[in-house]
């Protein structure tokens, strides 16, 4: 039988490689499962300078080294693989790989990531890898020399365009907006509208792109006159959004109605002991700073969950004797008053009875696991099962009453 | 693997008898850079159903797009020097190594 993680993280992109760094250097046994190598799609974006402390000279790909080199050093372990299915549904939690291994783990941390959109136009299908590409780093320099065009205006597409005229001859953005309208940063405007090299088709969308082996030609229109324009070219690279690598994960876990991982501020999904990070999550910003901070913010909120679980395991579930499990809060005075009651029935009862209070304000997961909704509430366990419980507040007859049904 | 240059890919491939496997490469590309172990291994356990060689498209860019290969990674099988099957960067992506596998052995 294989070891079981502590934190088993799916998808080596930023989000993972943090989570991993927090994980490692809080002693937990920490693995990732990658289906290449770790960097996500930021280690295919060559044009990097928003990740703050580095500016000068900055790859994408050397940054992500360096996350995964960060991570390998604090004692994460990389594992090659591809999650195709998971198992939720016990206390140990598990990943299932393409080549059909398992991986289990307490807690697991989905960093799966986003891909490519394509718009499937016309030709777009037949001519991916013939000239119709997703990845400027992969495919820049086949267009030395040649023409070749953006589709998208967003910080990806820009960013990218210019990354692309350092190879292409001529590189021509295709715009939905108004003349002079981008939808990146200001930065990355500023710099290509004074690129020679970038060309500009405004308040237009591609409609096919023409080709018997390889792209020469796409149409143009424009969507103001409705206007087609055939123009020759010799590449087509779509930057146009992504879309969530989820599909796995679908009827698992919660997702929105466009694919992403619905989680609160600390990460949680609805399952829990399953975190979901980057840009597979539903949020405002995807970058690789706000998908480093959610791996942090996840391995974090991860730890104290195996803390908790930890300790109500020894406490409560593994206890040799029957076991009154107090959910009570310092500032609910009644829940005091109710410690006070449990604790002189424990001590009647010599070592038979064992008493573990929580509190409910640390101890959240807990307390939603066993639908607490009053303070105070008592439920006895006897041999890890559930005896009894009483919501809100109690005398010490009612307790008596309570173990009596053991 | 075979490494394959302008100098020796009409000698190795296009003139060559049987089956040729060539996967066209970059140290740029992190696709490809994550598949090579796999086209290694692939290599390594089929040696007697195809021949093996890799090309870095890198300084071989004409030759790449003469293969009409203009995005990586594309892998693709010749048979006595016609291209008979290729595989490019999303089905290598979403389907691994595995389904080459299948059409190595489908084509051996």
């Amino acid at each position: 039988m294989a070891e079981i993680y502590d934190i088993l993280v799916v998808g080596g992109g930023p989000g993972g490689l943090a989570a991993g760094i927090y994980g490692s250097r809080a002693r937990l046994k920490t693995a990732i499962l990658e289906k290449g190598r770790p960097g996500g799609q930021a280690a295919s974006t060559m044009e990097m300078e928003n990740y703050p402390g580095f500016y000068k000279e900055s790859t994408g790909p050397a940054i992500m080294q360096e996350f995964a080199n960060h991570a390998e050093h604090f004692g994460t372990a990389i594992l090659k693989g591809v999650a195709v299915d998971v198992d939720f549904t016990g206390p140990v939690k598990k990943v299932i790989t393409r080549s059909g291994e398992t991986h289990e783990a307490h807690c697991v941390i989905l960093s799966p990531g986003a891909e490519p959109r394509s718009l499937n136009i016309k030709g777009e299908g037949k001519l991916r890898g013939k000239g119709v590409s997703y990845c400027a780093t992969c495919d820049a320099d086949f267009f030395e020399e040649l023409d070749v065009m953006v589709v998208g205006n967003g910080d990806a597409a820009i960013e990218e365009a210019m990354y692309l005229t350092k190879f292409a001859e001529s590189v021509t953005v295709i715009v939905i907006h108004d003349e002079g309208i981008l939808d990146c940063n200001k930065a990355s405007a500023e710099k290509a509208f004074k690129n020679s090299k970038i060309k500009w088709i405004w308040s237009s969308v591609l409609d096919e792109i023409k080709g018997d082996e390889l792209v020469e030609s796409v149409v143009i229109k424009n969507i103001k006159t409705n206007e087609l324009t055939e123009m020759e070219t010799n590449g087509v690279f779509f930057f146009v959004g992504t879309v969530p690598k989820t599909e796995f994960l679908a009827g698992k876990i919660e997702l929105t109605k466009q694919g992403y991982i619905a989680t609160n501020d600390l990460m949680e999904t609805n399952v829990p002991g399953v975190y979901g990070v980057g840009d597979a999550r539903d949020k405002y910003l995807r970058q690789v700073v706000t998908a480093a901070a959610d791996g942090a913010i996840a391995a974090v909120a991860a730890e104290k969950y195996l803390a908790e679980m930890e300790s109500f395991r020894e406490q409560v579930l593994d206890a040799k004797t029957p076991v009154l499990l107090a959910f009570w809060a310092p500032q609910v005075e009644e829940s005091i008053a109710a410690i006070g009651v449990l604790e002189s029935v424990a001590e009647k009862k010599g070592g038979a009875i064992g008493l573990a209070k929580l509190d409910t304000y640390r101890n959240k997961k807990t307390s939603a696991t066993y639908n607490v909704e009053k303070i105070p509430t008592v439920i006895l366990f006897n041999r890890g099962e559930i005896v009894g419980r009483i919501d809100g507040a109690f005398t010490a007859a009612d307790v008596e009453a309570l173990i009596g049904k053991i | 693997m075979i490494e394959l240059t302008k100098e020796n890919f009409d000698a190795e491939v296009l003139e060559a008898e049987g089956l040729v496997f060539v996967d066209f490469w970059s140290p740029k590309c992190e696709s490809c850079m994550a598949l090579l172990p796999d086209v290694e291994a692939l290599a390594a356990n089929n040696g007697g159903k195809a021949k093996f060689c890799k090309l870095d498209t890198a300084g071989n860019r004409r030759l790449a797009i003469a293969q009409k290969v203009l995005g990586l990674p594309t892998f693709v099988f010749y048979k006595d020097g016609e291209k008979i099957a290729s595989f490019e960067k999303d089905a290598l992506e979403s389907g691994g190594i595995e389904q080459v596998q299948k059409k190595l052995d489908e084509l051996a």
